[in-house]
């Protein structure tokens, strides 16, 4: 029986809560700070000390939490990764520039239960000897920055934030950074270049890994808003009883932002695997199914970014047998595990677990050129082959769509796409434009080819519209 | 005309300042374009060469982050500003259509890119990328008012409440 499991989103949407503090503190809110607080160095057998903010980061490491941004790389390791000799400070930002199409669980956590992730922030700061953290958030949520900024007031009137934190010895401090619109923002150099008051240009790694060399080139961990939370929920339970959530290396809890054509789009938090994409669609407590007479086409499984699945489509996902050996399962696109292993295996990825529906009334032609138009639009024009191959792409679609296609578009398509990403390009966004269009174009070639061949015939040949144009011109 | 940014938004863009390190001033750039955008309903060049010599910058510093963020305008734009999400989800919940519509009723071309303002000043219209709001398309902006599951119905309700 598929059912929700609500860590992140308990207070989001409960009858009677508020986003404010004292509503967050009659809820047990900062208790979990407190006790990160108070841990006590612990001596291994070894006879050295380990002291409270190592506990914490073995905790989150050992909880097995992987991020919640797109990549899904492990929070604990990329903490690992933390330059702590240099010398200099260390900054923490939380990414809330939300902005992958699909996605919205940010939203949620930001306007209903701010002090959920303001909560997570101290004990990551705590956790990282950080003095100075910033909350990056996308400046089309102007009242989510307001939201926070009070949350913040509230935090350190209670002194929760600023000098000496609850008799700590603690200086942490938290602002709001309003981005203006960019997409790249998403991407963490590109974030911290942003923050830096510059254009939002990815940074090219080696050598500025933010771990190394981040904001003013100094070391810096960027977490996304929900990874953040899980923190203050690892800290809260247990590294041991937090990884009992979800299933083997994929634990935890998600929230699905779930949109497109299902008759009850939103976010749903489930345990990591537990539940399948088919029961996130069809489910009565999930998406409730397609609209009545509506068959399904596909599934952008997570976020516009991901490679599209198609309806029926059938994957070879590798299970533990009875015996404890590897076994190949065909499993149906339905049946897909929601989970970051799963998904890599069906050759996509659940990025930012956003999860767009499209059934047959749409067209798949339509569905991509809008996607490309995004990407074409957000691309920030660093690296030629993203800023050319985008717009190629996006305007080759637009012909597509406008009565000017042609057969061969399909093909062209799929050959730009390929040379965009593999190392082409500064930031993971040539990936992130050339993959919708490799896979829409890949598994629905037909309706490309098709689109394009009903054009030419209708001009009466490929070259019809240009010999007309330059007709006059031959004649005289 | 001289360009003057009153005490009191002057008070906060100070208090903005302070959030950075000192010496990590041009940190604050978009937080005080966002604020002198907010008062002055647009950024002119003066603007961009206030906010320059404030945080110690060359106005190129400032100006190719307003050419290159899609939120900030160097032009005036209508009183009010609507925002309708281009973007897939919104896009197959009738995002293009509720932009034709606010297009048709004040006077706009459904087809031309960018920001459009109505003749009387009152309001622009423009199509935005993803707005994260993709479970109540089609969802837009009106200012800083955010309104989702926006219907034809509730967009003519949200048109008559502009004064």
């Amino acid at each position: 029986m598929p059912q929700q499991f609500r860590l992140i989103l308990k207070n989001v949407d409960a009858a009677g809560f508020t986003n404010d503090i004292d509503c967050y503190m009659r809820n047990g809110g900062y208790e979990t700070l407190k006790k990160a607080l108070a841990i006590a160095p612990k001596d291994l057998p070894d006879g050295k000390k380990m002291s409270p903010q190592e506990q914490l980061r073995d905790d989150v490491k050992l909880s097995g939490l992987r991020g919640r941004g797109g990549a899904g790389f492990s929070c604990g390791l990329k903490w690992s990764f933390v330059d702590r000799r240099s010398g200099k400070p260390i900054y923490l930002i939380c990414n809330a520039d939300e902005s992958e199409p699909g996605t919205f669980k940010d939203r949620q956590i930001i306007h209903k239960d701010p002090h959920q992730l303001i909560e997570g922030m101290i004990i990551s700061c705590f956790a990282n000897d950080v003095k100075l953290a910033y909350i990056y958030i996308r400046g089309e949520f102007p009242e989510g920055a307001r939201i926070l900024n009070r949350a913040l007031n509230e935090a350190r009137a209670k002194n929760f934030l600023g000098k000496n934190i609850l008799g700590s010895g603690q200086d942490i401090e938290i602002h709001v950074h309003r981005g203006a619109g960019a997409y790249i923002c998403g991407e963490e150099t590109g974030l911290i270049e942003s923050l830096e008051g510059k254009r939002p240009y990815p940074r090219i790694k080696p050598p500025y890994f933010p771990a190394i060399l981040g904001l003013w080139m100094c070391p810096t961990i960027v977490n996304n808003v929900e990874t953040l939370c899980h923190v203050k929920h690892i800290v809260q339970m247990g590294a041991a009883e937090y990884a009992k959530l979800g299933t083997p290396n994929n634990t935890g809890t998600r929230i699905v932002s779930l949109s497109g054509h299902v008759k009850k789009p939103g976010y749903y938090e489930i345990e990591v695997g537990k539940v399948t994409l088919g029961e996130l669609i069809n489910h009565p407590d999930f998406g409730g199914g397609l609209l009545d007479g509506r068959k399904l086409k596909a599934i952008i499984p997570g976020g516009s970014s991901s490679k599209v699945l198609k309806a029926g489509e059938k994957f070879k996902l590798k299970k533990k047998g009875p015996d404890g050996k590897d076994i190949e399962q065909e499993t149906d696109v339905l049946d897909l595990p929601y989970d970051f292993d799963s998904l890599m295996a069906a050759g996509t990825m659940s990025g930012s677990s956003a999860v767009i529906v499209i059934d047959d009334s749409a067209d798949v032609v339509e569905v991509l050129a809008n996607i490309s138009e995004f990407y074409a639009h957000e691309s920030c024009g660093q690296c030629t082959p993203c800023r050319e191959g985008s717009l190629w792409m996006s305007k080759t679609l637009h012909r597509l769509t406008h009565g000017g296609g042609r057969k061969g578009d399909a093909d062209y398509l799929v050959k730009i796409a390929d040379n965009i990403p593999g190392g082409r390009t500064i930031c993971a966004f040539g990936e992130a434009c050339s993959w919708p269009v490799q896979s829409f174009v890949g598994k629905f070639k037909e309706d490309f080819v098709a689109r394009g061949a009903a054009d030419e015939a209708k001009r009466g040949g490929i070259d019809a519209s240009h010999s007309k144009a330059v007709a006059p011109v031959s004649a005289t | 005309m001289s360009f003057t940014v009153p005490a009191k938004l002057e008070a906060e863009i100070d208090e903005l300042i302070t959030h950075y390190p000192a010496d990590k001033k041009r940190s604050a750039s978009l937080m005080l374009l966002h604020a002198l955008q907010e008062h002055f309903g647009w950024l002119s060049k003066d603007a961009i060469e206030w906010t320059a010599t404030k945080l110690g910058l060359q106005p190129i510093n400032v100006f190719e982050l307003v050419t290159f963020y899609p939120m900030f305008r160097q032009q005036p734009a209508g009183k009010y500003v609507i925002k309708v999400c281009r973007t897939l989800s919104c896009a197959l919940g009738g995002s293009g259509k509720l932009h034709e519509h606010f297009c048709t009723k004040l006077g706009l071309d459904a087809h031309a890119h960018g920001l459009q303002t109505s003749k009387d000043g009152k309001f622009s219209v423009e199509f935005v990328e993803c707005l994260a709001s993709c479970g109540t398309a089609p969802v837009m902006m009106c200012n800083e008012e955010f309104y989702e599951g926006v219907s034809h119905a509730k967009a003519d309700e949200i048109l008559g409440k502009c004064g």
